[in-house]
Order: C-alpha cells, then structure tokens, then sequence
C-alpha cells in the first residue's frame, strides 16, 4: 500500500514534480498535517491560521483533484493551523472553493473536536485529568477563563470516516501521526510500524536530503516494514536523517505516545534498500490500559501594543539599566491616579549591547487596547528623552525604524490548558459528519 | 577541554510541545558521543539554564550516536513573559559547556 505526504504543513509548499511522480504510481491514501502549536497559543485564542490562505489554496487545488481521480482519500489534519470549529470552517470554505472552480465532486467527512469547558470541570473534578508538566497544573480559573479548548484526537474517528467510504476527511486538532496510522491500522497494517511510518511522514521531507518540511514524501507499507522515499528525484532519505527524525520535538527519541498506546522504536532497524530509500523494521505498539485525549485550550490574557526601536550611541547602550528604570518608575508615577498597576505589565525585551548597537521592544500589555497604548506612548516618550549622566546626544536616545512607532499587536493569549484527560471512549470529544460537495 | 558545541556535529533545541524545551546532540561518532555522555552531568545543565536537575531528563539514543536532553521550559511558549515561542534559539548556554 502506498500513502502520500503532501508536506510537513499544509501552505508550506511543494514542488510540483514530486507531486507528480508520487502520482505518476498507484495512491492510496494522501494525507497532510494542516496545524501545530508551534507557533504559539494566539491563533488558537484569535481563530486565525498561521498559514496563508493563497498559499492553503495552492497546496489543496493542485493535489485534490489527483486525489479525486485515484480514488485515493485525502485526510487533513489540524484544519486552519489551531483545529478548533472556526479553524475548520475556514479550510473548508478554500476547499468549497477549489470544488466549485474546478467542478469537483466528492464525499467529505468533518471531525470537530472541541470540548466545552464543562466537559473539562468534569474531568477536573473526577480525577481524570494528567499534568504534562509537575510546572502546569490545570485550575477551575483556568478552565474558566478558557476562549478555547479542541482536544487532539487519534485515529478512531478518522478510521470510522473510512469506514464511510468518504473521499476528504477534514479534521479539526488532530495527533499529527492519525493522519497517516489511521488509513494503515484500518487497512490491517502492524500499528507498530503505522505510528513509526506516520511519526517520520508527518513532517514531510524533513528525513530527507536535502532537508525540506515543503516536500512530497512516499511510504510503501508491508506486512513487516515500510520503506520511504521521497516524491522529489533530487532528494533522498537517508538512515541517518530516518533514523534521527524520532528525535525531532520528542521527549524521548524510543517512545511515541498516542491516545492509543506506545509506539517503542527500540527495536526498530534502519537499512538502506537503495539510494532514496529507506527500509524500516522492528517498531512495536502497546496499547495503553487507559486511553487519554491531549486538550489544547487559551486565554486572553490581555491586548498588546509595541515599539521597537535602536541604540546606537555606545553611552546610551552604557546607560540603558539606568534609562529603563527610570522609565519605569515615570510610568508607574504618571499613571498612579488613573491606571492600578494591574492594569497593565510592561517590559523591555533587549538584545546587544554597546560594542555594536542596542535593539529594544517596549513589551506592554494592557487590560484593554487603550490601556496598552497609553502605557506605551508614555514610555517611549520618556525612553526617547531621557537624560543620564555625560549625555551629549540630546536630541534623542532611540532610532525609530517606522512611523508610527508604536504598533498594535490586538489580543494576547496564553496556554490555558495542555493536559491530558483519561477518556471512556476515544470518539467522546469527536462531532463527526459527512457532506456531499458538488461544484 | 572544550565547548561542548565543538564536540557535534548538530546542536539544536526546540520546543517538545508548549512547555518542554529538549535538545538534540548529534555526533559525529561513537566515541565523542560516548564522551560527552560520560562527562556531561545534570549539574551543569541545571546550571547553565537555572533549573532544577531533579527535572531534566538526558536520553542516549546511540542509533545516531545522539543524546537527548529535555526539562519544562521556564516560561510556557507564548506566555507574556517568553521571549522564544518556538524555542528554537534555546541551545546556546549548552552549546556554551566546557568539557
């Protein structure tokens, strides 16, 4: 059986030939991770994508119609970056969009896997939820406050949209590996060597060389191994780069945790079949007594307003201790009858220093936006202005590299809730439906 | 005695989801690998990012003649006080032991 990675995140980009040599065989199934945490919690919080909606549209309208025409399914995972329910309406509004430009018909099942967050408070109260960290503990206030909660589901409910026989699974935040172990445990492959397979093909051509996350990569399953090679002829994988690629944003380089089980790579072997390829071997599942869900959630914490700015003068960057506290104490004393403290946290994030030239962000979030830019308006003013001993640059201590300075960032939002809940079943936080597309 | 970064021939950190940093050591041999693994100590890491040792955890993955470092970062990605959302510029004061 062959299964296709379209690349390591949707919007990336690939090259077309890849594309068309890994068509160019018989597809069974293509599948593309859409999402990560990576960049941080905002685009959860906000509802937006990390990824750009042109570049969404030309990964999708270039691999769905090959798809289509090889009857091969096409399961994306992570919708919109973040996979919460607006996340999924957004790529599926692109892919409506490429239906009815190219008049493409098809079945697409959606999986939503948002969970309210009484269903977290439930959990909570009956001892059912995991710390990933001992240094994050999940509270009611958090849950509470939480804008938005997805959890990350596992190959059950892709398997049971396969199951439907449907051409396009979207699926809200999902493991990166169900988007690949799903269509091979629900074909009868050893899930061992599915989750192993799904771990490297998730990233795309990142087990490649040259090293590419947007790159098309190929896995051949068999009854006792599967083999990668990547859709591109000018990259190869090697058993280095297969072999180090369980190391990559893992906490352990043996184990991969699923809901399911444990994959233990251990035992797993590496052997070079022939130039582009790879053959591996050896991995092994154990379900786990207990199934668990991953919950992703983010609160607003604030609304942000910034303004960069650079020192050059080498007494200025001397002085820079001193001019930041005296920064700091103008605003608190400025604002002590109109704005509590609480109301607002500012920092100065710097880097450099004198032997070059000093960059500095004014950092301040406030309560609302207002508040932000009040604060920071007052202590870029001051920065600008402020007087140190020997100054003689006195027209100005900062290089503003635009105007307007001072820049909106919009809400601020923090991890909430990243924990793990035990579950009776691992379909409780999927809403799972089918949909005719006709363009 | 030198730093440790001259030891690899990869040295990189980067998020394990939003609140584990982890780095990846990769030598060029066993050997190096080896020496690194027997010299290295919880205690300098602890050190090196002001945390405890009783949380870091280093993981020998000798397939790649690898070793795998990974502790709770101090601030979660994205929170206001992170300065590295991805944490992908995390392995200088590693890269900075001397051994």
């Amino acid at each position: 059986m062959k299964i296709v990675a379209l690349n390591g995140l949707l919007g990336y980009g690939y090259s077309e030939e890849a594309l068309e040599v890994a068509f160019s065989e018989k597809v069974d199934y293509l599948g593309v991770d859409a999402g990560s945490t990576d960049p941080g919690p905002y685009y959860l919080g906000s509802g937006r994508s990390f990824t750009d909606r042109a570049a969404v549209k030309r990964d999708l309208a270039l691999a769905l119609p090959k798809a289509l025409a090889q009857r091969a399914p096409f399961i994306i995972g992570t919708a919109g970056g973040a996979g919460s329910a607006r996340h999924v309406a957004w790529l599926k509004e692109i892919i409506l969009e490429i239906a009815a430009e190219k008049g493409l018909h098809f079945r697409m099942g959606i999986v939503h896997s948002d969970v309210t967050g009484d269903y977290v408070l439930e959990k909570l109260e009956n001892g059912k939820i995991l710390n990933m960290s001992d240094d994050f503990p999940l509270t009611k206030e958090n849950v509470k406050e939480s804008t938005a909660i997805v959890s990350q589901i596992g190959i059950a409910p892709i398997i049971k949209l396969l199951e439907e026989k449907v051409d396009v699974i979207l699926c809200g935040r999902a493991c990166d590996t169900a988007i690949y172990a799903a269509p091979c445990i629900f074909e009868g492959f050893d899930p061992g060597l599915a989750f192993h397979m799904a771990k490297i093909m998730e990233c795309g051509g990142m087990c490649s060389e040259p090293v590419a996350a947007a790159d098309v990569m190929q896995a051949y399953m068999h009854k006792d191994y599967f083999e990668l090679r990547p859709g591109s002829p000018h990259r190869r994988c090697t058993v280095d780069r297969v072999a180090a690629h369980t190391l990559y944003e893992q906490t352990n380089p043996y184990l991969i945790f699923e809901p399911d089980g444990v994959c233990d790579l251990t035992h797993s072997q590496f052997r070079q079949v022939d130039n582009r390829t790879v053959r591996v071997s050896g991995s092994v599942f154990r379900e786990a007594d207990e199934k668990t869900l991953k919950l992703e959630g983010v609160k607003c914490s604030g609304y942000r307003t910034i303004c960069p700015a650079t020192v050059y003068d080498p007494e200025t960057c001397r002085h820079m201790d001193q001019i930041i506290q005296t920064v700091t104490d103008f605003v608190k004393e400025n604002t002590k009858n109109t704005l509590p403290p609480e109301n607002y946290s500012i920092r100065f994030k710097t880097n450099g220093g004198e032997e070059s030239s000093l960059g500095i962000i004014m950092d301040v979030v406030g309560k609302t936006q207002e508040i932000a830019d009040t604060v920071c308006a007052l202590a870029r003013s001051r920065m600008l202005h402020c007087d140190y001993e020997g100054r003689k640059s006195s027209a100005g201590n900062l290089a503003f590299p635009f105007s307007p300075s001072d820049i909106h960032v919009g809400a601020v939002y923090e991890f909430s809730v990243f924990h793990l809940a035990k579950v009776d079943s691992l379909l409780e936080t999927s809403k799972i439906t089918i949909e005719e597309v006709a363009g | 005695m030198k730093k440790l970064i001259d030891y690899t021939k990869i040295l990189r950190s980067k998020n394990a989801g939003p609140l584990f940093i982890t780095f990846d050591l990769i030598f060029h041999n066993l050997e190096d690998m080896q020496y690194v693994s027997a010299h290295l100590t919880k205690k300098h890491i602890a050190e090196a990012y002001e945390t405890a040792e009783e949380k870091i955890d280093i993981i020998a993955y000798d397939v790649v003649n690898s070793i795998k470092i990974t502790f709770p970062r101090k601030n979660v990605s994205g929170s206001i006080a992170d300065d590295d959302i991805y944490g992908c510029q995390q392995h200088v004061p590693l890269a900075n032991i001397i051994l």
